[in-house]
C-alpha cells in the first residue's frame, strides 16, 4: 500500500534580488493513511513551503526546482495545471491560521461551503446544503442549520476555525494540510477546536500534516513528528521518540528552551534560567556548507562544518541528520 | 516590602458605536481591577483576549486616563498628575511592547531609538546620554557597532533587545511588559526571558509582565493576577495559582495548556463555549455560563472581590476547595 503523501528530496528555492533563498533544502518524509504527522520548527525553516509545494501554489519568485511528491501513488509533480486544480480542496485540502482571511466576508457560511461541494462533486443544493449541515454539525458549531444563514462576522475566532475545518474536511479529502489552525485563538478555545479536528480528521480517515511552533500542541496530538531547522529536515520519529529520546541537538535544544508549568516535585527547586540556544537563524540565502545548525551547536565536531549530514536511521521510524549519529553501513 | 504600584478599583469605560441620534453603548474594558506590585518583584497579568489586561497596564502607565479608581507609584497618587511631575514620573515607568517591527521607528538609527527617551530632560548632555546609550546597549547584549545601523537589519529577538535597551536606559523603577515575546521564536524567547531575569537582578526591577502564555508567566512571575472580561478573577502567589487555584476560571484555563511532555495527557476541564463580548457582558459572575459551578446566585450577584486567605484575593461565591 502507498503512503498518503510521500515527499522525497523536494527542493524549493526563491530567486530574489540577492541571491537564491533556499527555503526548502531536501526534504523528504511520508505520511500514512489516517495519520497525524506533525512539522515544527521556527519561522522561516520552510514548514508552511513545504505544505505550499504539496499543493504546487509556491508563491512567485519560489519554485520547485527538485524532488518529487507522490499522492496515493500518483507524481503530483506529473500533473497538469488542470489536474492540480482538481487535487486542491478536493482530495487535499488546507486550512490556515487566520479564518477571517480565508472566509469569504461577502457571503454567508452556507454559500461557501455548496460552492465547495459543488464545484468537486454533482451534487444538487439540497444534498450539498445537507451535507455542509452534517459537516458543522461534526465540528460541534452550535446550532448549524441557522449559521448556514451566517455572514463570517458574525462568528467568533472559534467558530470561524470550525466553519474552516468542517469546509475542508466536507469532501472526506486523503489529506488536511493544517498550518497553524490554532495559533490565533486563545488557549480555552485552542483545546476545544483541536479536538474537533483530530475527531474529524480521525472519523473520516483524513491523514493531516499538521504544521505548528508548538510543542505543547504536538505532544497531544501527533503520531509522528518531523522537525525542520532552515530548510531541511533535521529529526523525524514517534511522538514519543522526538519527546523522549530527542537526538538532534537542534530538538534537544528546542524541548529544552520552552517554559512549561513546573510539576509538584519541581516546586521547591530555586528557578533555574531557561535554556538558552545561542545564536540566530542562519540566512536562508547564505547557508553554512555543512551542517545548518553547525553555528550555534555546543556539540559541533569538524566534520559538521565541512559536509552536510545525512539522515541516519536510529531505528524503524526514528531518523537524525546529525553527524554525531552517524551509524555505519 | 513597599508596594512600587498600587491599582485600586481602577475603572475605564469606552464609548462605542452611536450616531447623532443613538446613544453610544458602553464598554467597561476595565472594571474594577486591584492588585499591587511590590518593589523588586514581577506580576503576572493574565487572560484571554478582550479581557483588558493590555488597557489596565497603559491605565498604570497613565498612557490613558481612568474612568475611576487610584494608581499609586512609589506611594504616591498618580491618577491624576499632569504636566511636568508627570513626564518626570514617567522616566520611572517604561513599557516594552510586543511587536519590535512596528514599535521601532524605521527611519532612526538604534542609538538615536535607544536615546530619544533621555531628550527630554535638557539636564543630560550629549556626553551623559551616549554614555548611557552605550551601558543599555551592552546590559541587552548588543555590540556599540550596532549603534549607526536602522532597525530593519536587525532580527525579531535583536529588535526586542533595543526595545527592552530603550526602556531601561531611563533606569526605570517599575517596566511594565506587553506580551514581550509572544512574537519570537522559541529559542530566542528564552534568549529574551533569560535577559529580562538578568535585568531585573542586576537593576533592581518590577515588572508587570503581561501575557496570555501561562508557561511563560509561571517562569517569570512572583504573584499572579487573573483576569476575565474586565475584572480581576484571582491574585495570589504563583504557586498558589498554579497549585491551589481556587477559581473556576483559573482552573480552567490552566487545565487547557498542553505541556510538552510525552504521555502527559491532562485532565481538561471542558469549558463551553468563548469568551463572551464585552459590549454585552453576562449578568453577576461574568464567568457564569461558562463556569461548571455555576448555581443561581451567580446569575445575578457580582461577587465581591474578596481575601480569602493570606494573600489570597478572589472573587467568586463558591471558590473551590483548596
Amino acid at each position: 500500500m502507498f503512503p498518503v503523501l510521500k515527499i522525497d528530496d523536494l527542493q524549493t528555492h526563491f530567486f530574489t534580488r540577492t541571491g537564491i533563498a533556499k527555503a526548502i533544502d531536501g526534504v523528504g518524509f511520508h505520511i500514512d493513511k489516517g495519520e497525524i504527522v506533525c512539522v515544527v520548527g521556527e519561522s522561516g525553516c520552510g514548514k508552511s513551503m513545504t505544505a505550499l509545494s504539496v499543493l504546487r501554489l509556491v508563491p512567485h519568485p519560489g519554485r520547485i526546482v527538485g524532488g518529487e511528491i507522490w499522492l496515493d501513488g500518483q507524481n503530483l509533480m506529473a500533473f497538469s495545471e488542470r489536474e492540480m486544480r482538481e487535487v486542491r480542496g478536493d482530495r487535499v485540502s488546507m486550512i490556515f491560521q487566520e479564518p477571517m482571511v480565508s472566509l469569504n466576508p461577502a457571503f454567508t457560511i452556507g454559500n461557501q461551503l455548496i460552492e465547495a461541494v459543488r464545484v468537486h462533486r454533482k451534487a444538487s443544493r439540497a444534498e450539498a446544503w445537507e451535507r455542509s449541515v452534517e459537516m458543522l454539525r461534526r465540528v460541534d458549531l452550535p446550532s448549524p442549520e441557522a449559521r448556514m444563514n451566517a455572514y463570517p462576522h458574525e462568528l467568533s475566532g472559534g467558530m470561524r476555525q470550525r466553519v474552516m475545518i468542517a469546509e475542508a474536511l466536507l469532501l472526506d479529502p486523503v489529506l488536511l494540510l493544517a498550518d497553524e489552525p490554532t495559533t490565533a485563538l486563545d488557549v480555552t478555545v485552542q483545546a476545544q477546536v483541536l479536538d474537533v479536528m483530530v475527531r474529524a480528521a480521525r472519523e473520516s480517515g483524513t491523514a493531516v500534516m499538521m504544521i505548528t511552533h508548538n510543542l505543547a500542541v504536538v505532544s497531544e496530538i501527533a503520531d509522528r513528528v518531523v522537525v525542520m531547522y532552515a530548510g531541511r529536515v533535521v529529526e523525524q520519529g514517534t511522538t514519543e521518540e522526538i519527546f523522549t529520546r530527542p537526538a538532534h541537538p537542534y530538538t534537544q535544544g528546542l524541548l529544552r528552551a520552552i517554559p512549561t508549568l513546573s510539576t509538584a516535585a519541581e516546586d521547591d527547586a530555586p528557578r533555574q534560567p531557561l535554556y538558552e540556544m545561542g545564536g540566530l537563524v542562519p540566512s536562508l540565502t547564505d547557508l553554512p556548507p555543512g551542517c545548518a545548525f553547525c553555528p550555534r551547536c555546543s556539540a559541533a565536531i569538524d566534520l559538521c562544518a565541512a559536509q552536510k549530514p545525512p539522515a541516519f536511521p536510529l531505528g524503524e521510524t526514528h531518523a537524525a541528520a546529525c553527524w554525531l549519529r552517524r551509524t555505519e553501513g | 516590602m513597599a508596594d512600587i504600584l498600587a491599582v485600586e478599583n481602577l475603572q475605564k469605560h469606552f464609548e462605542y458605536g452611536g450616531g447623532l441620534l443613538r446613544k453610544p453603548r458602553l464598554v467597561r474594558a476595565v472594571d474594577g481591577v486591584s492588585f499591587s506590585v511590590r518593589e523588586g518583584e514581577t506580576i503576572g497579568l493574565v487572560g484571554e483576549s478582550g479581557c483588558g489586561k493590555s488597557t489596565t497596564g497603559r491605565l498604570a502607565m497613565r498612557l490613558i486616563d481612568a474612568t475611576a479608581g487610584s494608581i499609586r507609584f512609589a506611594g504616591a497618587d498618580i491618577t491624576r498628575l499632569g504636566g511636568r511631575p508627570l513626564k518626570t514620573l514617567r522616566a520611572q515607568m517604561q513599557m516594552i511592547f510586543q511587536d519590535p517591527h512596528s514599535s521601532l521607528d524605521p527611519r532612526m538609527k538604534v542609538g538615536d531609538l535607544i536615546g530619544e527617551g533621555l531628550r527630554l530632560f535638557p539636564e543630560i548632555d550629549a556626553a551623559a546620554r551616549a554614555g548611557r546609550i552605550a551601558e543599555a546597549m551592552e546590559r541587552v547584549g548588543l555590540r556599540p557597532e550596532h549603534a549607526d545601523r536602522y532597525p530593519h537589519e536587525f532580527s525579531g529577538g535583536q529588535r526586542q533587545r533595543i526595545g527592552i535597551a530603550r526602556a531601561i536606559v531611563m533606569t526605570p523603577k517599575l517596566v511594565v511588559a506587553d506580551e514581550p515575546v509572544s512574537a519570537l521564536d522559541v529559542s530566542i524567547q528564552a534568549q529574551v526571558i533569560n535577559l529580562l531575569e538578568r535585568l531585573r537582578s542586576d537593576l533592581g526591577l518590577s515588572y508587570l509582565f503581561i501575557s496570555h502564555d501561562l508557561g511563560v508567566v509561571e517562569h517569570i512571575s512572583d504573584r499572579i493576577v487573573v483576569m476575565y472580561l474586565g475584572r480581576v478573577v484571582e491574585f495570589a502567589d504563583c504557586r498558589a495559582i498554579f497549585r491551589h487555584p481556587r477559581h473556576p476560571y483559573t482552573k480552567t484555563l490552566i487545565s487547557a495548556i498542553p505541556i510538552p511532555r510525552f504521555g502527559v495527557k491532562r485532565e481538561r476541564i471542558p469549558l463551553t463555549g468563548e469568551v463572551p463580548s464585552p459590549l454585552d457582558p453576562p449578568s453577576g459572575c461574568h464567568f457564569h455560563p461558562r463556569c461548571p459551578f455555576a448555581r443561581e446566585r451567580c446569575r445575578t450577584e457580582t461577587p465581591p472581590f474578596r481575601r480569602l486567605s493570606d494573600g489570597h484575593w478572589i472573587a467568586c461565591h463558591h471558590p473551590l476547595e483548596d
